[in-house]
C-alpha cells in the first residue's frame, strides 16, 4: 500500500526519498520555486518552496515526505511570504523586464506574476554590476542573479569545466567565472553547455538571438508558471 | 609580486598544508600571512598547486573577511565594534586615530602605510574598547593609546617591536566554581574514564545530563551516542572555538588558560564515540592563541595523552589538528563550521542529515563547544550525579558568562545554572541598570521587570553573553548594532537573511537619521518575521531577535526616532549632498541644508 500525506488537505502519495516538493508536483501540486531543478539534488536558498509542516516553515524542496505529515502551501499565508521574499530578490539586484530579452521566459517574473506582485515594496538596493560581454556567444548580465546556482552545479556536477562559482558574502555575494581575468571570454565556457543554457533568469544570454519569439508568444505568456511547470515537469 | 614569487609561496604554503585540498582555507591564510593580501596571480597559483579550478579558489577568498583580496596597508587596524566597544567610546577613539594617520576609515592611506576599519565583536569585551592590529588584539585603547599607536605607526614600527603591555589580554575570572576552582592535573580525567571503561563512561555522561554549552543546549550524551551508533568506522571530534557571538569571551578565557581541560575534554568525546580524528576550529580574532595551543598539544602528545595508544589503551589512537578561521560568524554554525573546514566557504547545510551521521567529509562528526567540552573532565572525575547535583533539574552543572557593558567589574564568572539576573548583577556592581542582553545579540533582551528570571535553558538559555545596559544607553542603538552586525555576518545563501538582514540595516539608519515613520516600524516586523520563518540556519532566524525584543520593551526608544507620519521618504537631500562636500573640502554649516526651511518650505 503506497504511503501518504495531507497536502492542502489533499491525500498525496509517496515513494521513499521523495521530497515534499517532489512527491507534491508528481500529484499534479504546483509549489513554487526557483533555486529547485528537476535533475539536480535540493539547494535549498531561494526560500519560495517553503511550506507549513505542523505549524514549522520548511523548505518543501530538500523535506523528505513522510506519512501523515499535513502540508499547507496554497495559502494567504504562505503565498504572502513568498510574495515578500520575491520583492526581496526584485530590490535586491537591477531587474527591468521591458528591456530583458528573458522577458516571457524568465521564472522570477512568471513567478511575480503568479503570486500576484504588484510592487516591489521596500527600497531598491540599486547594485552596481557590470555585464561582461566578452564571449564570442554569450552574454552575462548579473544585474538579474537570484544567486540559485544552477550554472555553478550544471557546468560543474554536467559539464565537468567550473566555469562558475559565488564569491563574496552576504549582500555582496555575486557570481564569478573561473579567469584570473574575469572574463568570461578567457574561461572554456561553450553555447551548448548545460550551464549556458539553465539560468531560470536573464544572466547568462545567448548573443544574437534576440527577440526569436515575439512577445506575446513565450512561455509563461499564454499559461502561468503553476501551469507550465507541470505540464513540463519542471 | 611577480608570477615566479607568487607560484613559489603558493607552493611553499601548500607543501606545509600536505597538498591537501581540504586545507584550502588554511593555504589560504599561511599564504597571505607572507603577502599580505591574496593578488589575482596567487589565487591562481594556489590553485593550480592544489589542482583545484581557480574559481572555487576566489570563492572562499572573497567569504571571509579577514582574506583580502586588494592590496592592504603595512598595518591592518580594525576597531572592534560591538556595542560594548563602541560604548567605551570605540567610535571617536577611531575618528582620532584616522585623522591622526590622515586616513578616511576603510580606504588605504595613500602611501599604502595603513588602513583603518571596523570589525565584528572580537571577544575583548570586558577590556575594551579593543583592536586588532595585523590581527594582533590590542585592549583597552583611550585616546593615549590612539596617539602611540599613531606614532609606533607612523614611525614603521615593526608589529614585535611595540610595548607588549598594548597587547596584554587579562582572563577577568570574577566567579570561581566547578570548572574554574579546583586545578586538574593533565590527564587525570581521561585515565579516571578510562579506568571506568567505555560503556560506564557513556553512562556516566548520560546521567549528567550535561547540555551543550553553545547556547541551543542538545544533550550531549545523546548527540556522542548518536554519532557512536552511525555507521562508518573514521569518525570525527570537532571543538567549536569560534566564539563569535558578540558579549562572548569565556572561549578565550578558557582556551588561555584551561586548554588542556579543552583537548582532554575532545579525548574524552573521541573515547566515547570511537573517534581518531580531532580538530579545533579557532576563529580568527583568537590566533593570537595559536602557539600557546600548539604547544599544549605537543605537551600532552609527550604525556602519552595523544596519539597512539593513549594512556597505554591499545586501539585508543587520537590527535588533534587546529584549523584557523578567518572572520566569519556563520562558521559557528555547526553545518557551515564543517564546511569551513573541508577548506569552503562556510555556508550551512541543509539538514538533515545531520552531522552525527554526515559531518566532516560525510563522517560521523561530533560537534562540541569549548565549555561543553571543558565540563566533561569533571564527568569523568566526579561522576554524573556529581555533576548533575547542581544547577537545576533540565540544566545541570555551571554555566560560564561573559559580563562586559555597564558594570564595576566585567570579567568571566562561573555560577551554577538557575542563577537569576538580578543576582549576577549585584556581583558585578551594575546599577542602574535599563536592560540585559543575555546570548549576544541572537539572544534576548530582558527589561527591569525580568531580572528575577533565571540562566537556564528553560527559562534565559545562553551561550554565556551577559552585557550590561544602564539607563543612559539608548536601546534603538543597541538594537541597530546588532542588525547592523548579522547584516554584515549573513553568508548570503538564503534570500530572506542575505536581503532581509540588509533591508532591516537600512530600516535602522533611516531611523537613525531621523526619517523615520510608522510604516517603517510595520516593515521592520514584517522583514523580522520573514526572517525567522524562513531562514536556511539559526544566524537569519535569530538576526531579528534584539529588534523585536526591543520593539517590544522599549518602543519609546523607537519612537523617538520617528517624525510622527505615516510615511517618511528614505531620500535625503542633506546626505545625497555629502559627494559635493567631500569634493568642495567642506563641512561648515553652510555647505548643509537647513532642515527646518526644507521642510516649511
Amino acid at each position: 500500500m503506497s504511503r501518504q500525506f495531507l497536502f492542502d488537505g489533499q491525500p498525496v502519495p509517496f515513494e521513499d526519498g521523495q521530497t515534499i516538493l517532489q512527491a507534491a508536483h508528481a500529484a499534479g501540486h504546483y509549489i513554487p520555486h526557483l533555486c529547485w531543478h528537476p535533475d539536480f539534488p535540493p539547494h535549498g536558498s531561494c526560500k519560495l518552496c517553503i511550506v507549513k509542516v505542523g505549524g514549522r516553515h520548511v523548505s518543501s524542496c530538500a523535506l523528505p515526505a513522510k506519512e501523515g505529515m499535513e502540508v499547507e502551501s496554497n495559502t494567504p499565508e504562505i503565498n504572502g511570504e513568498r510574495r515578500a521574499l520575491l520583492q526581496m530578490l526584485f530590490v535586491e539586484g537591477n531587474h527591468f523586464c521591458p528591456s530583458c530579452e528573458k522577458s516571457g521566459n524568465c521564472q522570477l517574473q512568471a513567478l511575480a506574476y503568479d503570486l500576484e506582485m504588484l510592487t516591489p515594496r521596500f527600497n531598491h538596493f540599486f547594485p552596481d554590476r557590470p555585464v561582461d560581454a566578452s564571449h564570442r556567444d554569450m552574454l552575462l548580465d548579473f544585474n538579474r542573479c537570484i544567486f540559485c546556482e544552477l550554472c555553478v552545479r550544471a557546468s560543474r556536477d554536467v559539464d565537468g569545466k567550473n566555469v562558475f562559482a559565488l564569491t563574496g558574502r552576504g549582500i555582496h555575494k555575486h557570481l564569478a567565472v573561473n579567469a584570473e581575468s574575469g572574463r568570461l571570454a578567457d574561461t572554456d565556457f561553450a553555447a551548448d553547455d548545460l550551464a549556458a543554457n539553465i539560468c531560470p533568469v536573464g544572466v547568462i544570454l545567448h548573443k544574437r538571438v534576440g527577440f526569436a519569439v515575439t512577445i506575446g508568444k513565450r512561455k509563461y505568456d499564454a499559461k502561468p508558471i503553476h501551469t507550465v511547470a507541470l505540464e513540463e515537469g519542471e | 609580486m611577480g608570477r615566479l614569487d607568487a607560484s613559489q609561496l603558493a607552493a611553499q604554503a601548500c607543501t606545509r598544508n600536505g597538498g591537501d585540498a581540504t586545507r584550502l582555507l588554511q593555504v589560504l591564510i599561511d599564504v597571505q600571512e607572507k603577502a599580505g593580501w591574496l593578488s589575482a596571480e596567487l589565487i591562481s597559483a594556489v590553485a593550480a598547486e592544489l589542482g583545484v579550478p581557480r574559481v572555487r579558489v576566489e570563492g572562499v577568498a572573497g567569504f571571509y573577511s579577514f582574506l583580502y583580496t586588494e592590496p592592504v596597508g603595512n598595518y591592518r587596524v580594525l576597531f572592534s565594534d560591538n556595542i560594548t566597544d563602541r560604548m567605551l567610546g570605540a567610535p571617536e577613539l577611531m575618528d582620532a586615530l584616522c585623522g591622526k594617520l590622515w586616513v578616511e576609515r576603510g580606504k588605504l592611506s595613500e602611501d599604502g602605510l595603513v588602513s583603518v576599519d571596523t570589525t565584528s565583536c572580537t571577544g575583548m569585551c570586558d577590556q575594551g574598547p579593543a583592536l586588532l592590529v595585523n590581527g594582533r588584539p590590542l585592549t583597552r585603547v583611550d585616546h593615549r593609546r590612539v596617539n602611540q599607536i599613531a606614532e609606533l605607526i607612523r614611525r614603521k614600527e615593526p608589529l614585535y617591536a611595540w610595548p607588549s603591555e598594548l597587547f596584554r589580554v587579562d582572563d577577568n575570572i570574577r566567579r570561581r566554581d566547578a570548572l574554574l576552582g579546583p586545578d586538574q592535573r593533565p590527564g587525570e580525567a581521561l585515565r579516571a574514564a578510562l579506568t571506568r571503561g567505555r560503556e560506564d563512561w557513556l553512562a556516566q555522561m548520560r546521567l549528567s545530563n550535561l547540555r551543550g554549552r553553545g547556547g541551543a543546549g542538545f544533550t550531549t550524551a545523546v548527540k556522542w551516542q548518536a554519532c557512536r551508533d552511525a555507521a562508518g568506522a573514521d569518525k570525527v571530534v570537532v571543538c567549536n572555538a569560534d566564539e563569535g557571538e558578540p558579549g562572548t569571551f569565556k572561549d578565550r578565557v578558557l582556551l588561555s588558560s584551561f586548554a588542556d581541560q579543552v583537548f582532554e575534554g575532545m579525548t574524552l568525546a573521541a573515547w566515547a564515540v570511537g573517534a581518531q580524528r580531532g580538530f579545533l576550529y579557532l576563529r580568527g580574532e583568537y590566533r593570537y592563541l595559536l602557539d600557546h595551543l600548539q604547544h599544549v598539544l605537543a605537551r600532552r602528545r609527550s604525556a602519552g595523552l595523544l596519539g597512539n595508544a593513549i594512556l597505554g589503551e591499545t586501539g585508543f589512537d587520537f590527535d588533534i589538528d587546529i584549523h584557523l578561521g578567518a572572520g566569519a560568524y556563520v562558521c559557528g554554525e555547526e553545518t557551515a563550521l564543517l564546511e569551513s573546514l573541508e577548506g569552503k566557504r562556510g555556508t550551512p547545510r541543509i539538514r538533515p542529515p545531520f552531522p552525527v551521521t554526515h559531518g566532516y567529509l560525510g563522517r560521523p562528526t561530533v560537534v562540541n563547544n569549548v565549555e561543553t567540552l571543558a565540563k566533561t573532565t569533571l564527568i569523568a572525575l566526579h561522576g554524573g550525579e556529581a555533576f548533575a547535583a547542581t544547577g537545576t533539574a533540565q540544566s545541570t552543572g555551571t554555566k560560564l558568562l561573559s559580563i562586559s557593558g555597564d558594570c564595576a567589574y566585567p570579567g568571566i564568572y562561573e555560577y551554577p545554572f538557575g542563577v537569576s539576573i538580578e543576582h549576577v548583577l549585584e556581583d558585578c556592581g551594575a546599577s542602574d541598570v535599563q536592560a540585559v542582553q543575555v546570548g549576544g545579540a541572537s539572544g534576548m533582551t530582558l527589561a527591569s521587570y525580568e531580572f528575577h528570571r533565571r540562566i537556564a535553558f528553560e527559562d534565559v538559555p545562553t551561550a554565556g553573553a551577559f552585557m550590561i545596559f544602564d539607563s543612559s544607553r539608548d536601546m534603538f542603538e543597541v538594537a541597530r548594532n546588532f542588525v547592523h552586525f548579522f547584516a554584515h555576518e549573513s553568508c548570503g545563501f538564503c534570500t530572506p537573511c542575505r536581503v532581509g538582514t540588509s533591508l532591516l540595516d537600512n530600516y535602522m539608519n533611516k531611523l537613525a537619521s531621523g526619517y523615520g515613520a510608522k510604516m517603517d516600524l510595520a516593515d521592520i516586523e514584517w522583514i523580522n518575521r520573514l526572517l525567522r520563518q524562513s531562514s536556511h540556519c539559526g544566524l537569519g532566524s535569530s538576526a531579528p531577535n534584539a529588534v523585536v525584543d526591543a520593539l517590544v520593551k522599549f518602543r519609546p526608544a523607537f519612537e523617538r526616532h520617528l517624525r510622527n507620519l505615516d510615511f517618511e521618504p528614505a531620500f535625503d537631500l542633506n546626505a545625497a549632498l555629502a559627494g559635493a562636500r567631500t569634493a568642495a573640502g567642506r563641512d561648515d554649516p553652510g555647505a548643509f541644508l537647513d532642515r527646518e526651511q526644507e521642510t516649511t518650505r
